[in-house]
């Protein structure tokens, strides 16, 4: 398919668009979307529904895009030990060369993360048991202080003294258990 | 090869069995990426690489296998004949990015083909489990299970801030896409859907059709599923999709009782022309078709049709795609030929109901 805008590239994004309840369909190249600027409408809130945009999306964020001003640090190009992938590469091509570029751009990450996930940055769902014994406890134990923190409040002393019954059990075991695994 | 046995391969349990709310649902499906935390991801890993990663698959299946689910086949890409990968397409097994771009790929199937595993997609692995009906807590309940298993033979890329990592950061934290495929026609007759799909974005979530070009939802057919990937636990996206799915489905049943109420007759006469289009038409399209099977299903939901099972629009509309026209005729077919074929199988399905009923 052809982009509509300037008939000439390929079109790249596909999306629908809804104005005032009509449903209209958007074919453009990557180049024609950006200066359109119909990408950085991306939020969730605008009624779109794209695939493949990510590369586009991340591109023209202006604070990436323009290099630092400071001029002792225009030169430094944040790359991954282990990969090698550098963070405007990451940008480019929207997706990471391998697990431990998460750890060299976390900095960088957290407002593109917040911008994807509306808001969130931080993992809140399943843990590995096997990797995660050390986080896994840790979790545990969080949750069941919130729990003995409730239960004093409304009084239910009896549901405290067993949660923590629970809690000295974890901290133990949290003890023994080496960090993070294996 | 006769109908019957074609279709005895070609249908999956998820196109066949009914499920809770299937007069709606059609299906829920659950995918989990997941990566090894050693190996760069598909986007950069070499050939070697992605060889080595097959192999400990293959490993894992031999040393530790899981058999709940039944037996697991592993299939490499390079070894499927370019036909059968359209089909295993179509069947939406596996995503048009592993049979097309992902020469080092592989797919664990399980017989029923409800659990598959892609391997070296845009991930290392991808876990899908595709339930007939609404139990999407059901598919993800039998996702973790292959997500422990593989988790106890594999250091999985997983970090405390992020959560699993994935290639793609839209996926990253529990690499989890819950989706649900839904079957609107009442939303569409009375033009309630074009208020709705924008609500639903609001929301954070896609709905899309997917069969046809662009978002064209050929056969009325949407599939709903969510986008945030981070922040959330498995069970919260599980619930807020489930949320908007029973709505969904609650105002689908109005609407289509609102029809009966307003337009019973027209509804009637729409619902057996486009059966008799199915059951004579000689050339039809895709577009066609879908439109009639969309009729004839919700047809067969509100009881104007009582001789034929409500799997027809689900299991047609995945055997009247290019690639399973093709491979019941047994060759490739022309945009032309296939229109013809198209409308002889339909035409064979639905002679096949009858003589099944003339039988009893
Ligand atoms: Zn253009
Ligand atoms: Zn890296």
């Amino acid at each position: 398919m052809i982009c509509q805008e300037c008939n000439q590239r390929p079109a790249a994004l596909h999306f629908t668009k809804f104005i005032n309840g009509e449903k209209t369909e958007v074919h453009l190249c990557e180049k024609c979307a950006q200066e359109k600027g119909e990408m950085f409408i991306f939020n969730g809130e605008s009624g779109f529904a794209f695939n493949n945009l990510l590369a586009g999306l991340l591109n023209i964020d202006p604070s990436f895009k323009k290099p630092s001003q400071s001029p002792f640090h225009q030169e430094e190009v944040l790359q991954c030990d282990h990969c090698s992938m550098t963070f405007p590469q990451f940008l480019k091509v929207g997706r990471f060369g391998c697990a431990y570029c998460y750890e060299t751009f976390k900095e960088q990450l957290k407002p593109v993360l917040g911008r994807l996930h509306s808001g969130n940055w931080a993992h809140n769902g399943k843990i590995p048991k096997r990797i995660g014994s050390g986080i896994y406890l840790r979790k545990q134990l969080d949750e069941l202080k919130n729990a003995l923190r409730d239960s004093i409040i409304s009084e239910e002393f009896e549901r405290a003294a067993e949660i923590r019954d629970k809690i000295r059990n974890l901290e133990k075991q949290l003890a023994s258990s080496p960090e993070g695994g294996e | 090869m006769s109908l019957e046995r074609f279709l005895n391969q070609a249908v999956s349990s998820w196109m066949c069995a009914e499920g809770p709310d299937s007069d709606i649902v059609l299906s829920s499906r659950i995918r989990l990426a997941r990566n090894f935390y050693e190996y760069p991801f598909p986007t950069l890993f070499s050939h070697e690489e992605a060889k080595k990663i097959i192999l400990e698959m293959e490993e894992i299946l031999k040393i530790s296998p899981f058999q709940k689910f039944g037996q697991m086949e592993l299939l490499k890409i390079d070894e499927i004949q370019p036909l059968q990968k359209r089909v295993l397409v179509e069947k939406h097994l596996i995503s048009p990015h592993l049979a097309e771009d992902s020469p080092y790929g592989a797919i664990l199937l399980t017989e029923n083909e409800e659990v598959s595993i892609m391997i070296n997609e845009e991930d290392h692995i991808r876990i899908q489990c595709l339930f007939p009906g609404l139990q999407l807590s059901e598919a993800l309940d039998a996702a973790n299970e292959i997500d422990d298993w593989l988790e106890s033979n594999i250091q999985y890329a997983f970090d405390e801030k992020h959560g699993y990592l994935t290639s793609c950061p839209t996926n990253v934290g529990t690499g989890l896409r819950a989706s649900v495929m839904m079957h609107l026609p009442g939303l569409m007759l009375t033009q309630q859907i074009n208020r709705i799909i924008p609500a639903i974005h609001q929301l954070g979530l896609v709905v899309r059709g997917i069969y046809g070009e662009g978002s064209e939802a050929l056969g009325n057919i949407f599939q709903i599923s969510n986008q945030i990937t981070l922040g959330k636990s498995e069970e919260d996206i599980g619930r807020d999709l489930m949320g908007v799915v029973s709505q969904l489905i609650s105002q689908e049943r109005s609407a289509r009782e609102a029809l009966r109420k307003t337009s019973n007759i027209q509804l009637e006469d729409r619902v057996f022309r486009s059966l008799g289009v199915l059951s004579n038409s000689r050339i039809i399209e895709s577009k066609e078709a879908a439109k009639c099977l969309s009729d004839v299903r919700l047809g067969i939901d509100m009881g104007y049709i009582n001789d034929m099972p409500k799997t027809i629009l689900n299991e047609l509309m995945i055997l009247t795609q290019p690639g399973f026209l093709q491979q019941y005729a047994g060759g490739p077919l022309r945009p032309h030929e296939r229109d013809i074929r198209r409308a002889a199988l339909i035409r064979e399905r639905l002679n096949l109901e009858k003589e099944k009923i003339g039988e009893e």
